[in-house]
């Protein structure tokens, strides 16, 4: 076979494969029941007919892609969620079968606990380290990434994450900056000198440290990954494949923080364009990976410090927008379907974003304008959103309803609207996010 | 002398800023009339974000200059300079919440202005805003929150100054992620601000200035 697939072909491959799903045995995927199937495949091609643009779906799809909000509403605390693997797949499975959406994101949010703890995790705060049991795990900002470290980053991005960036924010992993240099392994003279390095007790520990990490993360997995599967039986779908991020958010996140890539983009942009230049394509396979390993189309990429009032229009198109629109066509090139969430207001940006290959992608919206979103990126891309997390929490269930139903005039006359909350959330009173799923199924049928 | 060094911080020309103001030391300047120049500069940068000009790496390194410049200028200025204020604001992130990016960005838009601010930093607990309230005095609290949680933490927080008795005594506003009019009107704040140009607005009008 020295076929190449074309990007449209791994596309329908992927998009086939959702439609004849397997157990993870490779067998088909026993369903439930006849309804199930059938409720199976028409959520599937509901969404895709949305995202794709060319036809009306049979209605507007709608979904929740919520932050913890699954756990509160099980009454469960973010930590129990994140300690109990079992009942936080349980939770998340009521979750879904009592909302009743078309499309479900699965239950990894929380993540495992114990995990994070074996691995010393110092790049966030979650509930019994730093934040309460009830609240969501948050961010620890900083400067992971020293400003005279852009050379190193530059010359290998992989080196630089086991040597340097990876021990700073994983206190288990103490024994990486001893590893060896592993171009160096080349021929037998010499090679077990390079090898020294494993029979150390620093590294050995760190070893060890993974070890039970990946044994943790299996037996988290193992239930968190079977809801997946479990869903589908019922009916419910996933296509969500992974994620990925813009390279200026890679390094403005969790790098060099918001303040150092703020000013680096005044002291070293040469070397802020280059890191993100060699980023891009490590990004790229990034998604690309994840979705042919899950059989997922939808590539997650949260986009940060690009919204309005972080940048000048000039610094947007300079440097954050031209190595995320690459990244967003070699995941388009790569058979995937991109999902970039716009968080905060994207109202400056629409104009420069907007000229995306049609039916290619899904924008998930969230404070900006459904109208001018629709006027402008919506018509090449696919909108999911808007719902407000403020509307979720404080409003009414016909509040909700009348938003709805507003959004779905506006921007889901003619298809790409899937109907979701706009941002990620924790709290919400439950019957505005059944009225939310209600009012798409009530006033979305084309 | 003092407008090319005005110009230079207000266009972001960080290294000539900060070599022209050792030069001027060594020309025997005098250190106030170059932390005047600084102050003019970040009025300037103030006005230039509100216009939609400037955006968070101007600030920041707007901030990086003055932290620099206050550093060679302390060991000679004698005491600490007096400066008129507008009026006091008191600023935190509430209970439960880590993020502090906007409220620093608000915090730093208040000083430009004109206000004394005192940050009381992140995760704030209801009975500290109360606390330092009573030590602070302020006209003005601004509660931020970037998460849903915020919601019920600024709440409790706005309860906690009512039931102190100081809640006539301030104006709150809230700000932050996912913050809008319903919020405000739900946690029992005065105004929200939508962002930090709206929050600076807000404190003037509350201290009738404009």
């Amino acid at each position: 076979m020295n076929h190449q697939l074309s990007p449209d072909e791994k596309r329908e491959a992927l998009w086939q494969g959702k439609l004849s799903p397997k157990d993870p045995q490779g067998n088909p995927l026993p369903f439930q029941s006849p309804e199930a199937e059938k409720k199976y495949k028409e959520r599937v091609l509901r969404v895709r007919t949305a995202i794709e643009m060319e036809k009306l779906p049979d209605r507007v799809p709608v979904t929740v892609f919520p932050s913890m909000f699954p756990w509160k509403y099980a009454g469960m605390t973010v930590q129990e969620a994140m300690y109990d693997y079992e009942r936080c797949a349980a939770a998340f499975k009521k979750f879904i079968l009592d909302f009743d959406p078309d499309l479900q994101w699965g239950a990894y949010a929380p993540g495992p606990g114990k995990f994070f703890e074996i691995l010393d995790y110092k790049l966030y705060s979650w509930p019994g380290h730093g934040v309460a049991p009830e609240h969501c795990y948050q961010c620890n900002e900083g400067e992971y990434m020293k400003p005279e470290e852009y050379d190193a980053l530059i010359q290998d991005p992989t080196g630089y994450f086991i040597h340097v960036y990876l021990p700073r924010v994983f206190g288990a992993l103490g024994g990486f900056p001893m590893l060896p240099f592993f171009p160096g392994i080349l021929e037998m003279y010499g090679l077990a000198l390079t090898f020294i390095p494993f029979g150390l007790p620093p590294v050995q520990a760190t070893f060890q440290a993974l070890f039970e990490a990946g044994a943790e993360a299996l037996k988290w997995v193992t239930p968190i990954g079977g809801v997946d599967v479990e869903l589908a039986t019922l009916g419910y779908p996933t296509l969500l494949g992974g994620f990925t991020k813009a390279p200026f958010d890679v390094i403005g996140d969790t790098l060099r923080g918001t303040k150092g890539i703020m000013v680096d983009i005044y002291r070293r942009p040469e070397k802020l364009l280059k890191a993100m230049e060699v980023l891009t394509p490590l990004m790229i396979q990034m998604g690309v990976n994840s979705a042919q390993a899950t059989g997922n189309p939808l590539i997650f990429i949260p986009l940060h410090k690009g919204a309005d009032g972080f940048l000048s229009d000039e610094h947007f198109r300079k440097f954050y927008w031209p190595t995320l629109k690459e990244v967003i066509l070699g995941l388009i090139e790569g058979g995937c379907v991109p999902l970039p969430a716009a968080e905060g207001g994207y109202s400056s940006r629409l104009e420069v974003v907007k000229d995306l290959p049609r039916g290619k992608t899904v924008w998930m919206i969230d404070l900006t304008d459904m109208a001018d979103v629709k006027k402008t990126l919506g018509q090449n891309a696919c909108l999911l959103g808007n719902v407000p997390s403020a509307l979720l929490n404080l409003g009414t269930p016909e509040e909700v309803k009348e938003y709805v139903r507003r959004i779905i005039e506006v921007a889901g006359k003619d298809g790409g609207l899937i109907v979701a909350n706009g941002s990620f959330f924790d709290e919400a009173r439950p019957e505005n996010v059944k009225a939310m799923i209600e009012a798409a199924k009530e006033y979305g049928v084309y | 002398m003092s407008e090319g060094l005005v110009n230079a911080i207000a266009d972001m020309r960080e290294e000539e800023a900060i070599q022209m103001v050792r030069d001027m030391l060594a020309k025997g300047a005098k250190p106030m009339a170059i932390l005047d120049a600084a102050r003019q500069a970040m009025d300037i940068i103030g006005q230039r974000y509100e216009k939609g000009i400037y955006f968070l790496p101007e600030l920041m390194l707007a901030g990086e200059m003055m932290g620099q410049i206050a550093e060679i200028l302390k060991p000679k200025l004698a005491e600490s300079p007096e400066v008129r204020r507008l009026g006091k604001v008191l600023m935190g992130t509430v209970k439960g919440d880590i993020h502090d990016i906007g409220k620093n960005i608000v915090c730093f838009m208040l000083d430009a202005n004109g206000f004394e601010v005192l940050d009381l930093g992140v995760d704030v607990p209801p009975q500290k805003f109360v606390e330092a309230l009573r030590d602070f005095q302020p006209q003005v609290v601004g509660l931020s929150g970037f998460l849903t949680l915020a919601f019920e933490s600024m709440k409790e927080t706005v309860d906690a100054i009512k039931a102190a008795g100081l809640r006539g005594q301030v104006k709150i506003m809230i700000g932050g992620g996912q913050v809008n009019e319903q919020v405000s009107q739900y946690v029992g704040a005065d105004a929200y601000g939508r962002d930090a140009v709206s929050g600076v607005s807000l404190a003037k009008k509350w201290v009738g200035v404009q």
